[in-house]
């Protein structure tokens, strides 16, 4: 009795998760216009897709800032990681339960203090503004999956490498980074994607000239009901269905190696 | 070179504290700058007088923030309250049963795991989008329930608020499920083993060893539904149809259409105070559990 409410529940749950990526790419094959019943099977949503350059421009602004803001929260979250991992004191315990704060902060009011910062030090809004904004949310989780991976590889390897002569240098550049790299790989996909799929903070953050390809697809859904719009949607569905295929196969495969 | 190389691994060596200080500085500094000196920044802007472009003027004023009080917001903040309170309620009700199924599961466990990761690292904006395909008057539901026969008018549920808690619970439930997941799979299956033998039936195994032990899961992913929620603008604007006004559309109107930087600033605070109120309650119980755990 109690299994199969569990089980209903369960897949009420699983339907309202997925049932709708499902029809949003059936849907993006729908010939009629208006979506309001399945006209036929059509390829001239994505057809269109190639002659909207304005999408490619803001595809490119995405990339650009993901892999920017990207580089710069992974670079300072290893830094500090590796901080709050060798040392065990208050402060470090301090310092640790404060970055919960930016991960909570909700979004709309982040943007808007940004927005409030730029606009108080004269600073254009632009893509530098979305960067900086990005690569600070992204930050706080870059630091924390970092922390996790030092804390979960065993360290007496370390002290080894030193016991048998290698100097501080040689041990974190042969020994720490190769081990913890699982870690800031986990840490960079975690920030590309966080960054790639925003929309807030970007919109607050992001001047006139700038649109990501959230900011994109959010101006279309707005205005009209246009199937371009579902090609585009569902491209991102598929894209971000094959990238973690593709990531679980290559983390499982590590797995199996250790 | 090399002299140098070794000279500046010995002094790392003999002052590990220095080595500490400078790893932080470049984060510590970043969040400094863009986290904490733009909310002070903002918390000051609440009391400066508005600039009608947007903005503010020199001086100080409190009119904002004495408008914080009057019904109508304070009706547009208990409104997202209970919005959120009611969403994390029912992304509970379906996120607990999805980390059972999960668990219990032998053969398709990595599956239905993937099923759930999939929507977490899909786009919320490209999902709460594709939930109008569902709940539309020409939606899956709605043509489903005519085929059956059970109505002939199709259900108005989109623009309704019952779309946005629709779109704010299965928008959050993976951040529910996965925290419950984890917390679900490090219980020991002995102690299931011992209740059972001891002779308890399954719904009492289920009230005194398996919830009290998931409950630390369960508070974290309440957390990481109802935060999100209560700022949410996007949710009630695709799916309320601007009918539905949350506090975070209010917020956002403020610094777009009704560009009143102050009073917008004003409402964030609100925001972060309720936000804040909700952490301090978390971090309370976690406490009080964690001194449980030790008696």
């Amino acid at each position: 009795m109690t299994r199969r409410l569990t089980a209903i529940l369960a897949l009420i749950g699983y339907a309202a998760l997925l049932l709708p990526l499902l029809l949003l790419v059936a849907w993006s094959f729908n010939a009629s216009r208006s979506g309001a019943r399945w006209d036929g099977f059509t390829l001239d949503w994505y057809h269109r897709l190639l002659h909207r350059g304005d999408l490619l421009v803001a595809l490119r602004t995405s990339l650009v800032v993901g892999v920017t803001a990207t580089v710069v929260s992974t670079g300072l979250g290893t830094l500090a990681a590796l901080a709050l991992g060798r040392e065990r004191s208050r402060a470090m315990g301090a310092i640790e339960s404060m970055l919960v704060l930016p991960i909570v902060t909700p979004e709309v009011v982040a943007g808007i203090s940004l927005l409030v910062l730029f606009s108080a030090a004269g600073v254009h809004l632009g893509l530098a503004t979305v960067i900086i904004a990005h690569a600070t949310f992204c930050l706080p989780f870059t630091i924390l999956v970092v922390l996790a991976r030092l804390r979960g590889m065993d360290r007496t390897l370390e002290d080894a490498a030193l016991t048998l002569g290698a100097d501080e240098i040689t041990a974190f550049r042969r020994v720490t980074v190769p081990l913890l790299l699982p870690g800031i790989v986990a840490a960079a996909l975690l920030a590309f994607t966080l960054s790639f799929d925003d929309f807030i903070v970007t919109f607050f953050t992001a001047g006139p000239g700038t649109s990501t390809l959230p900011l994109v697809i959010y101006g279309m859904v707005r205005r009209t009901v246009e199937p371009t719009v579902n090609a585009l949607s569902a491209l991102l569905v598929i894209g971000t269905t094959l990238l973690l295929v593709v990531t679980q196969r290559w983390t499982g495969r590590h797995a199996g190696e250790a | 070179m090399t002299r140098l190389r070794s000279r500046v691994a010995a002094a790392l060596h003999r002052h590990p504290r220095v080595q500490a200080t400078a790893l932080l500085l470049p984060a510590g500094v970043w969040l400094a700058v863009f986290f904490a000196i733009p909310l002070a920044i903002m918390a000051t802007y609440a009391f400066r007088p508005r600039h009608i472009l947007g903005g503010v003027y020199p001086g100080w004023t409190t009119v904002h923030v004495a408008r914080l009080v009057e019904p109508l917001y304070l009706a547009v903040l208990g409104r997202s309250v209970v919005l959120s309170l009611l969403a994390t309620a029912l992304a509970l009700l379906v996120s607990y049963p999805i980390a059972l199924v999960i668990v219990r599961s032998t053969r398709w466990r990595s599956f239905l795991l993937f099923l759930v990761v999939l929507p977490f690292w899909t786009s919320f904006l490209v999902r709460t989008y594709a939930t109008i395909f569902l709940i539309r008057d020409t939606g899956l539901i709605n043509q489903v329930l005519q085929a059956i026969g059970v109505t002939h008018q199709p259900l108005r549920m989109l623009y309704t608020p019952g779309a946005v808690l629709f779109g704010l619970v299965t928008g959050f439930v993976p951040f529910m499920v996965l925290p419950i997941y984890a917390s679900l799979e490090k219980l020991d299956p002995a102690l299931l083993e011992a209740a059972e033998v001891l002779g308890a039936p399954e719904w009492r195994r289920f009230v005194r060893v398996i919830w009290p032990l998931t409950l630390p899961g369960v508070v974290v992913g309440s957390l990481l539904v109802f935060v999100p929620s209560l700022g949410s603008f996007l949710t009630s604007d695709l799916l309320g149809g601007a009918k539905v006004e949350l506090i975070g559309n209010l917020v956002q109107n403020q610094f777009t259409s009704a560009r009143n930087w102050p009073f917008g600033s004003a409402l964030s605070f609100l925001l972060l105070m309720v936000v804040m109120l909700g952490m301090l309650a978390q971090l309370r119980y976690t406490a009080a559990h964690a001194k449980g755990k030790t008696a």
